[in-house]
């Protein structure tokens, strides 16, 4: 591969798995504060207004990082990609124009009410600023995601004359089958790492018995809406995930699943290692004719391999493709059943005691970070080698007047920035939680209201 | 008016609006370890910008995705071509953000220290480098007849036909933007805060404005020298004239108001100057969007805009948008109007 091109794709890669650890946990708790704020608001509790600050100070902190790590993904659309930006930003680039218009200076200037206003807002006031966060936070998603459905499977286009794509139908653009469909599985699993990232907290509060009646919140609010997503990550959104995949990138299919020879009845292979020379996979553990059976509904349906397409249409890396799938496919069964025994717990009133469950919850937060970062590089990495589907090759759509020696010196000189911000954003939410709720005073700058007591 | 003529003037508003709302806090930071000396004195600067330096941010972000809706040309073309200081910038974005947000979830006097230092020195150099983009985009960029180009740092530092980032023009052009940012900041710092941090800030805008206007004049003069034609469109349309009083009188109003303490009016004299100036360069640059230092392959809203179907349906969401958006930002500098009080009453 041309260095120039395998660097800009790195440069690309890199910055926006970085980048969405970030958001995945702000548009994760949004609606948990919503929920938060909303029973404080009801019940007249003070404990959930205080759990709903505290959330708010972890929020604040992973915003501030998605929102720095954020403008380089913007900017990177003209500075590494500048021929792919001339082709498609007569379409693309209306999601990311209504992006900043309609998501983030929503999102902006109702964090700032949020974080700063509870003094001088009505307590309802307060709430509908929390709501509009969520929703700026949600919409700011939709727009990225309308974008990518686009890269992924490009409709309600017109191709200009110069050869560059141009809006066809908004409608269309905006209502994109793909679009709608990725969307509701990409939040789902944004509200996975939330709930998880709550409960394993409250988790932790229970079993360091501090701050209980927190952590008896946390669990109780994160079980449910983990529960709910891990089903929903499953089903509906998953499966209609895979049969847009099986219907528009047949060749994707077969790679995810390390298919190499189309057949009938074909089966799901659970664990096993792809040889992309041999064109087999090694030591395979297989359901007989499940893939035939998700993908058609039919036992016995043919499903075409990797053999029935040219080989300069294939996917260029297939086991990191494999490998992502079968990861994001296995913490998605995971989180199904730890929820789902958590929430049995919960209603038989057991959860907030029973030890081996909370070690359980605390332990498994980092892990909706490594299957949203695993599915996200699934959909991409099947995208190759197109840049947008059919229409134009990642090879074709880098910047030519950018260097890979220019590449390469601000690839590495991210890698050094992000390390450095990936350490303080952990060193600053691991004080936050060590501080715990009601522990106002101390970042009194940022909530006055404790302050005013 | 074209399609294309309209999206030129509503991304030239923007970016100005972005100057001008941003410009004040980015100032606040130039100013920031000079005016504010105690712990308590810069935690009320911070707190006079933390409500909105994010939301003024958000213009710059707008402005990019609006620039690259409307011409995605130009912002493949200068985006690639401008690769190393836009990354700079958004590095230097990224340590800012830092330098205001974590200072206050940690109470400790180097770890502060450390944050102050962070978010000073990234504004003073942002400052500079918004200034280096505008010269660079007046004084033109070497593109080819491909429509892209690439710019080194810095060359020889004059302005011949492969020209720098850096050159005498856009260096002067820095200076100038840092100079007028920090008496913006020092404008808004004045009007947000009182006592002994008021009264550096609004020492810090008197100490400002002969600077500014010297510079103001050696700029428009050095502009001319090595432009000439950017005095066309001021041949041709007598409405042009409106920009220049509005500079000027945006610093005479500064250079009255400013000692009388009526920081109000000062803020809103140091808005208009930016406007005028912002605005009076994309007057002299229409049609054109990226000059060429060859004009031939000028860049102009004719070889760079999106389709004219989509530049309409555009129009209909971004005028929503903007409504919206103008919305947040009154109701939100009226929640936090007054002075800036960290103990109860104030914000």
């Amino acid at each position: 591969m041309d260095s120039a091109l395998l660097i800009h794709r790195l440069h690309f890669a890199f910055t926006a798995t970085f980048h969405y650890l970030f958001p995945q946990l702000t548009m994760g708790l949004a609606p948990l504060i919503v929920v938060l704020k909303t029973i404080g608001l009801r019940r007249n509790d003070p404990t959930y207004h205080e759990a709903a600050r505290f959330w708010g100070r972890i929020f604040g902190i992973n915003f501030v990082l998605g929102v720095v790590t954020g403008i380089p993904m913007e900017f990177q659309f003209g500075t590494n990609w500048s021929v792919f930006s001339k082709f498609a930003g007569g379409v693309i680039g209306q999601t990311l124009a209504m992006e900043g218009m309609f998501a983030f200076f929503l999102e902006s200037a109702f964090l700032g009410l949020f974080l700063y206003g509870e003094k001088r807002l009505s307590p309802r006031a307060h709430w509908l600023s929390a709501v509009a966060v969520f929703v700026g936070s949600w919409l700011s998603g939709y727009f990225i995601i309308a974008t990518d459905a686009f890269m992924q499977h490009p409709v309600g286009y017109i191709t200009a004359a110069d050869g560059s794509l141009q809006l066809g139908s908004f409608r269309g653009f905006v209502l994109n089958r793909w679009a709608l469909w990725q969307y509701a599985h990409n939040m789902s699993g944004a509200a996975i790492t939330g709930a998880f990232v709550m409960t394993a907290v409250g988790a932790l509060y229970l079993l360091v018995n501090k701050w209980s009646e927190y952590g008896r919140i946390f669990v109780k609010v994160g079980v449910i809406a983990g529960c709910v997503f891990s089903i929903l990550q499953i089903f509906p959104t998953g499966d209609a995930q895979g049969k847009l995949v099986a219907d528009n990138q047949p060749v994707t299919l077969a790679a995810m699943e390390g298919l190499f020879q189309g057949q009938t009845a074909a089966p799901l292979v659970i664990v096993g290692q792809p040889n992309e020379q041999q064109g087999k996979i090694e030591n395979p553990l297989e359901v007989p004719g499940m893939l035939s059976m998700l993908t058609y509904r039919r036992w016995s349906a043919n499903v075409r391999g990797l053999d029935a397409f040219p080989k300069q249409d294939w996917p260029g890396n297939i086991p990191l493709l494999y490998y992502s799938y079968h990861i994001m496919v296995g913490l998605g069964t995971f989180f199904v059943a730890a929820m789902v025994i958590a929430l049995l717990l919960l209603w038989r009133g057991k959860v907030f005691t029973t030890r081996w469950m909370l070690w359980i919850l605390m332990l498994s937060a980092p892990f909706p970070y490594i299957a949203n970062t695993a599915g996200w590089l699934v959909a991409e990495l099947g995208r190759q080698p197109w840049l947008v589907y059919g229409l134009m090759r990642t090879q074709d759509g880098y910047s030519r007047a950018v260097s890979a020696g220019n590449g390469m010196f601000t690839l590495l000189g991210f890698m050094g920035m992000y390390t450095v911000l990936g350490i303080l954003g952990l060193f600053l939410i691991r004080r936050e939680i060590e501080l715990g709720p009601a522990s106002s005073e101390f970042a009194s700058d940022f909530q006055p209201v404790a302050e005013a007591r | 008016m074209t399609m294309a003529s309209l999206w030129f003037w509503i991304v030239a508003v923007m970016i100005t609006v972005y100057v001008v709302l941003d410009g004040f806090d980015l100032g606040a930071g130039v100013i920031y370890l000079v005016a504010a000396k105690t712990n308590e004195e810069r935690r009320r600067v911070l707190r006079a910008i933390g409500p909105v330096w994010d939301g003024n941010e958000v213009w710059l972000l707008a402005a990019g995705g609006t620039l690259y809706f409307a011409f995605p040309q130009l912002y493949a073309s200068s985006f690639s071509g401008f690769y190393l200081p836009l990354m700079m910038v958004l590095w230097l974005l990224m340590l800012r953000a830092i330098g205001i947000e974590f200072r206050g979830h940690i109470e400790n006097p180097v770890w502060q220290d450390f944050f102050d230092v962070v978010f000073a020195l990234s504004s003073v150099l942002l400052c500079v480098f918004l200034g280096a983009a505008l010269g660079n985009v007046v004084r033109g960029v070497p593109l080819d007849s491909t429509g892209y180009f690439f710019e080194p740092l810095w060359t020889n530092f004059r302005l011949g036909p492969q020209t720098g980032i850096l050159d005498w023009y856009t260096v002067l052009t820095g200076v100038v933007a840092l100079v007028t940012l920090t008496a913006h900041g020092s404008h808004y710092i004045a009007l947000k805060t009182d006592e002994d941090l008021g009264r550096r800030a609004r020492g810090v805008a008197l100490l400002c404005w002969p600077l500014q206007f010297f510079l103001t004049c050696i700029s428009l003069l050095a502009t001319y020298f090595i432009r000439p034609e950017i005095m066309s469109n001021y041949n041709k349309h007598s409405l042009g004239v409106v920009v220049p009083i509005v500079v000027f009188s945006g610093l005479a109003v500064m250079l009255w108001a400013t000692p009388k303490g009526k920081e109000k009016v000062a803020f809103v004299a140091s808005s208009l100057y930016i406007a005028g100036m912002l605005v009076g360069a994309a007057f002299a640059l229409y049609p054109v969007v990226l000059p060429a230092r060859d004009h031939q392959h000028d860049l102009t809203i004719y070889n760079t805009s999106a389709d004219v179907h989509g530049l309409s349906v555009g129009l209909v969401w971004w005028v929503l948008g903007a409504v919206l958006a103008t919305g947040y930002f009154v109701f939100v500098y009226r929640m936090f109007r007054g002075k800036v009080r960290l103990s109860e009453g104030g914000y």
